[in-house]
């Protein structure tokens, strides 16, 4: 097991340092003392309300906003006219598009912002929409990603100077496209099959939004917002609105979730600010559940034909796979510039081959933008399924088992760090041992028997596995930027004289439970109780730059930045208490929490004793100014490669198509763990998440762009009702090149579980000849790919 | 959060004060029970009613009782109550079996059986049980009550033959004994609206079915029911070929609309494989009575 | 339209518009915060209150409605400063991580334990099936309620 279970525990009773304890951020959210956006209320604040388009395509001819402007309590009303006069009608996109903050011209997507009303209630706001009177002409749709390059397509980005077509980008490849094709020359087995992720939503609980007050006086403008990111959307304010960046101020209070939802800046944001600059009052803008269904930051919408070259006996060769990306109206993603199709290329997955090769196509269709969300570590959600879906389908075809044509190609550990045919170098890993401790958890060989005595009684079971692996902790300088904004990561952390600590984040939690993980390790580094540190995050007047918390980044960057900002307050300490001690800094020796004299034990300072010295009027050496306050930027050297061996256990009633989730074992091996009972919670959660998005979560649009998933009726989020109680199992490789071993885990979960859940499907239904199926798998689904008859999922069920 | 547009409120004291305060206000005032339907219709800003006048404050409107040969419940009772009632279950399981299955059990301790009634919702399971089991509902206006057959109440999607200045007050199901009933639903998730739905009831006596009632949510079956597969059915002997034979009638007596929740093979395959399944555990429990 | 509602053993008194949901009379009008929306549809349940004792969506009934009745929201679970086992359970059992499904969880939750003081794991899955968790998967939040039934059964009953 991990180191985790021999620290000291403190006088409150948590442990100095790494294991289980309770969350510090509960006390506040269990008395119903949370401050969400939504929470902020201000003398003399307004409330904005956005008209959305009903139609996926249409050309404005005119807004009237008279009648809206005569309501009682409306103060203003924005259009893209207004705006134009501005240069605000269009910001840039985190992928060096652009996209309309209102429309002008036209509107691209069902759901596009067209007008803001702002008011002096919620309810009025929402009176003033229906009195706005817009005349559109509707125009010809492309819903259908794979009609998006028809000749005859309409053009949807009309509005950029020469554009004839709906390409994003023609071609983003990886890997070693000759090799590859070399390698299926020479197999005997060559198996493809077309894989569509569908369009699915992170949907946090907490829907988007806003509070802006621009102070007329100071010109300061304080924003509180739902962002993943407080210093990057500070950052792009400046860039978009012309402030001076050190007159913005970005507070993330609690964030209800976020799951990649409040990563991008939205045109609500953008808003907010204006109406609070207009009305010269706050204003504040919540979207409602349709608003954040319909036009904030979808997930997937990869259409990926994925093939895979084996030899008889099933050891892999290579693997293909070319992907048709669905970006919507504006390429809206959020990633790291040189990545266009974020990580997806890390698709060669946990196996050894030589070959693998992917090319992608991104168009614009007219739906809502984004892509890049819902816990996916940069598209590594969409690679895991296609390899892991595609492994599924070899082993079907080889009459194999799927578990052991997976133990034949995995990844050895005398491997490691090992260079895949795509160029990712995995830092560390024991996959065959993780592998093992799933099967025997879940006891596969015993299930193989039950599937084998149920199916000759005529019931179908099934058994899913997923082996994934992911790269996360974006990144080193050199190779990842956002907006040309380097992924390192800044922390700052001041001991006080008694010896209480406060560090300083610039990531920003969304539940992840960071005021409890990062006080752990700075414990763990300096011998102060976590009760003694508080975490101070989401306030970029109170904090050091940094990119913010998705990616499962979080530990991997700033929990370093954390450790190392740690150590540097350790080694000043040392000087301090070299000079108390009168002896040299070399002569000492750490413990936890404190410095004593080498070979003397008893002769020693505790970190606290040391932090009232370096404030006091003790004599220090030359060079040393005292206080022990340190400051540190992290770079990391490369991404940490989380991975982990899932095993989904399903019933399936092949009447009615209705799939039980009956069991989930989940193998993690995160590297070190800081805190156990977080890291399992976000565990579960993604867990959830997987089962989501494969039994159910689903926008589907029909043929004119209508959103058919717009509403919690009918965009569909598990319930209690369809999550087992899931079993975790773990394995500790911790990574070589973090300070700390960890590897982050936050969204592990999310990218491993939905392939283990439809292989487990699949596996169940195969007697009936079924070899795919797309996500998600309603019932009518399963039952239609049992009639050999699948539902294309992306549109309208027909 | 969406919003409804302004809207009058009133509470009604009684049966007769809610008649008479609806009537006084016409067509553009609406009754509200439980609101789950009615209230985000409002919010959604597709039902925007002048007036809203609330019902929960009519106590005569609660129950469930037996009164002479028929089971009794007050338009304004809960799907908890009826859920929960051990007289229902004693008759007739299939309200149980569907009460369960209706949304979530925080909305059941609020909306209510008449409101489900009302809002006929295509889906609506109650509206299947009520066609099933050939009930009565029991409406109040002005000019005094009158009694509508179940398989009479409807007109068509989300209309009832109820008027302006009138209340469902009771919904009266007649006893059969010795009948067997079930329920059977599939529905993409715990708490969403069924893909088909299809609850029946039978009473086996002598070694043939003497009676028996179908009823079918989703499929846009007429009234919620299959008369000519219950015809198919009576005075039958209840063997597995006669069910079957039954159910795949039931299935051409929908008529169902290809949506998100599945496409019409389908939803016409489940209209027949549910019925089949309630048919046999019906004819289990009717038999084992 | 005038409105006086008990809330957490205080009297309230509002002029509200008829129209206002509950939620809002709750967040806005009384500015108490804890209680969270999130959908227009009814089926989330992060809004969840009691009601005269029992649960509601308070974002699917008019603050007009509750006319009279005696409302509790997540801010009356604390009794004389100390946590309700509901609030011990999701800190022990760490049934949260963002929060925001959080109050109105717990407010189903300690009513479930309220209402049968042996429901089973099974029950209280079923029990909390109108109430969406994005964080969690629920097995936390199961584990949280039973650690609530199993504390709650010392206390006198009010």
């Amino acid at each position: 097991m991990t180191a985790v279970e021999e620290v000291p525990t403190s006088a409150a009773g948590n442990p100095i340092g790494f294991g289980r304890m309770v969350r510090k951020e509960d006390v506040r959210f269990v008395r119903g003392e949370g401050n969400y956006v939504d929470d902020v209320n201000l003398p003399g604040m307004l409330h904005g309300a956005i008209l959305r388009s009903p139609f996926a395509h249409a050309k404005i001819n005119s807004i009237d906003t008279s009648a809206a402007l005569e309501l009682p309590g409306v103060v203003a009303v924005v259009t893209g006219k207004d705006l134009e006069g501005l240069g605000l009608a269009w910001m840039p996109t985190l992928s060096y598009d652009t996209q309309a903050v209102l429309a002008t011209d036209k509107v691209r997507f069902q759901g596009q912002e067209v007008a803001f009303v702002i008011a002096e209630s919620r309810y009025i706001a929402r009176d003033a929409l229906e009195l706005i009177d817009v005349d559109y002409d509707p125009l010809p749709v492309v819903a259908d990603a794979k009609k998006a390059l028809d000749p005859g397509a309409p053009i949807i980005r009309d509005d950029k100077e020469g554009k004839t077509d709906n390409i994003v980008y023609e071609k983003w490849e990886a890997g070693d496209e000759a090799v590859t094709d070399a390698a299926f020359a020479g197999a005997d087995v060559v198996v493809t099959q077309e894989i569509l992720y569908p369009r699915v939503h992170p949907s946090p609980m907490e829907t988007c939004g806003s509070v802006a007050h621009m102070d007329p006086v100071t010109g300061k403008l304080i924003l509180w917002t739902t962002t993943q990111a407080p210093h990057a959307h500070r950052t792009v304010y400046a860039l978009v609105a012309g402030l001076p960046e050190h007159k913005i101020q970005v507070i993330s209070p609690d964030v209800g979730g976020g799951f990649g939802n409040k990563v991008p800046i939205y045109p609500g944001y953008v808003l907010s600010i204006v109406g609070s600059i207009v009305a010269k009052r706050p204003v504040k803008w919540m979207e409602d559940r349709s608003e954040n269904l319909m036009s904030t930051g979808f997930a997937r919408d990869y259409h990926m034909t994925t093939s895979i070259a084996s030899t008889k006996e099933g050891k892999i060769l290579g693997v293909k796979v070319d992907v048709l990306a669905d970006h919507g109206a504006f390429n809206g993603v959020a990633q790291p510039t040189n990545y266009p199709a974020g990580f997806f290329s890390i698709f060669s997955g946990s196996y050894d081959y030589p070959a693998a090769y992917c090319k992608v196509k991104a168009v614009y269709t007219n739906k809502a933008p984004g892509g890049v969300a819902y816990a996916c570590s940069f598209r590594i959600t969409e690679a895991v399924y296609a390899i892991e879906r595609i492994v599924d389908c070899l082993a079907q075809e080889l009459k194999m088992d799927p578990a052991e044509l997976r133990l034949k190609n995995l990844l050895r550990p005398e491997q490691f760090p090992y260079k895949s045919p795509t160029g990712w170098e995995y830092d560390s890993g024991e996959y065959e041992k993780t592998m093992k401790v799933a099967m025997e958890m879940v006891g596969y060989d015993e299930l193989r028997k039950e599937q084998a005595e149920k199916r000759a009684k005529g019931e179908y079971m099934g058994i899913g596995i997923s082996f994934f692996t992911e790269g996360v902790g974006a990144g080193p300088r050199k190779h990842m930027d956002i907006l040309g904004l380097g992924m390192a990561d800044g922390c700052d952390l001041r001991v006080h004289p008694t010896g209480k600590a406060q560090v300083r984040l610039s990531v920003q939690t969304q539940g992840q439970g960071h005021e409890t993980t990062f006080a752990q390790i700075v414990s763990h580094e300096l011998g102060i109780p976590p009760e003694d540190i508080e975490v101070i995050h989401g306030d970029t007047d109170n904090t050091p730059f940094g990119l913010g918390t998705y990616g499962s980044r979080s530990t991997p960057v700033s929990g370093a930045a954390a450790a190392l900002v740690a150590r540097k307050v350790r080694d000043r300490a040392r000087i301090v208490a070299a000079a108390a001690l009168e002896c040299a800094p070399d002569d000492l020796e750490w413990e936890l929490g404190r410095w004593f004299v080498k070979g003397d034990p008893e002769r020693g300072k505790t970190i606290q004793e040391i932090a009232m010295a370096a404030h006091g009027s003790l004599e220090l050496p030359e060079g040393v100014e005292g206080h022990l306050d340190a400051q540190v930027v992290y770079n990391p050297p490369d991404l940490t490669y989380p991975y982990g061996c899932y095993i989904c256990v399903v019933d399936v009633d092949p009447g009615t198509g209705q799939v039980k989730v009956r069991r989930f074992v989940a193998v993690d091996d995160c590297g070190t763990r800081i805190n156990p009972m977080i890291v399992e919670g976000q565990v579960h959660g993604g867990l959830a998440d997987g089962v989501g998005m494969a039994l159910m979560e689903l926008i589907a649009f029909d043929e004119d762009g209508n959103n058919l998933g717009g509403s919690f009726m009918d965009y569909l989020l598990p319930t209690s009702m369809e999550c087992p109680d899931w079993e975790l199992g773990e394995t500790v490789t911790p990574s070589p090149h973090h300070p700390i071993g960890a590897k982050g885990v936050g969204e592990s979960a999310t990218v491993g579980s939905p392939a283990a859940v439809v292989n487990a499907v699949i596996d169940a239904i195969a007697p009936f000849g079924v070899r795919h199926a797309d996500m998600p798998l309603t019932p009518a689904n399963v039952w239609r790919a049992i009639q050999g008859n699948p539902i294309r999922t992306d549109m309208a069920v027909e | 959060m969406q919003t409804p547009a302004p809207v009058e409120y009133a509470k009604a004291t009684s049966i007769a004060d809610a008649i008479s305060r609806l009537e006084a206000l016409g067509e553009d005032s609406r009754p509200v029970a439980g609101g789950y339907s009615l209230i985000p219709m409002m919010k959604l800003r597709l039902a925007r009613p002048e007036t809203v006048v609330d019902l929960n404050g009519i106590a005569e409107l609660r129950g469930i009782r037996v009164e002479g040969n028929e089971l009794v419940v007050g338009a304004m009772t809960t799907h908890a109550d009826v859920l929960s009632s051990a007289i229902l279950f004693e008759h007739y399981p299939i309200f149980r079996e569907a009460e369960h299955v209706i949304a979530d059990p925080i909305v059941r301790m609020r909306g209510t059986i008449g409101g489900s009634m009302c809002q006929a919702d295509p889906a609506s399971d109650l509206s299947a049980v009520g066609s099933a089991l050939r009930g009565t509902a029991v409406i109040a206006g002005s000019a005094g009550t009158r009694t509508v057959p179940l398989r009479e109440f409807h007109d068509g999607p989300y209309e009832t033959v109820i008027q302006t200045g009138e209340i469902l007050t009771e919904l009266r199901y007649p006893i059969r004994p010795g009948a067997g009933s079930a329920y059977e639903k599939v529905e993409r998730r715990a708490g969403d609206w069924g893909v088909c739905t299809s609850g029946v009831f039978v009473v086996v006596s002598g070694g043939v079915i003497t009676e028996c009632g179908i009823g079918m949510a989703a499929v846009n079956a007429d009234h919620y029911c299959a008369p000519e597969a219950e015809a198919l059915l009576t005075g039958k002997a209840p063997t597995e070929e006669n069910l079957k034979a039954a159910a795949d009638a039931a299935a051409n007596e929908a008529n169902p609309n290809a949506d998100q929740r599945g496409p019409v093979d389908y939803k016409r395959h489940l209209a027949s494989e549910l019925t089949l399944r309630a048919l046999r555990r019906a004819v289990a429990a009717s038999q084992g009575a | 339209m005038q409105v006086s509602v008990n809330i957490n053993g205080v009297e309230h008194s509002r002029d509200v518009e008829p129209r206002t949901l509950l939620v809002h009379f709750i967040r806005d009008d009384l500015q108490m915060r804890g209680t969270h929306w999130g959908c227009d549809t009814s089926n989330c349940g992060a809004c969840t209150v009691w009601v005269d004792g029992a649960p509601v969506k308070s974002c699917t009934m008019l603050a007009v409605q509750a006319e009279g009745a005696e409302v509790t929201t997540v801010e009356g679970l604390v009794k004389d400063g100390a946590l309700d086992p509901i609030q011990e359970g999701f800190t022990e059992c760490h049934g949260l991580q963002c929060g925001y499904c959080t109050p109105g969880m717990m407010m189903t939750g300690r009513w479930l334990v309220d209402q049968n003081p042996n429901i089973t794991r099974e029950e209280i899955r079923e029990g909390i099936s109108g109430n969406i968790c994005r964080c969690t998967g629920y097995k936390n939040i199961l584990d949280a309620i039973e650690y609530a039934r199993d504390h709650a059964n010392s206390e006198v009953s009010a």
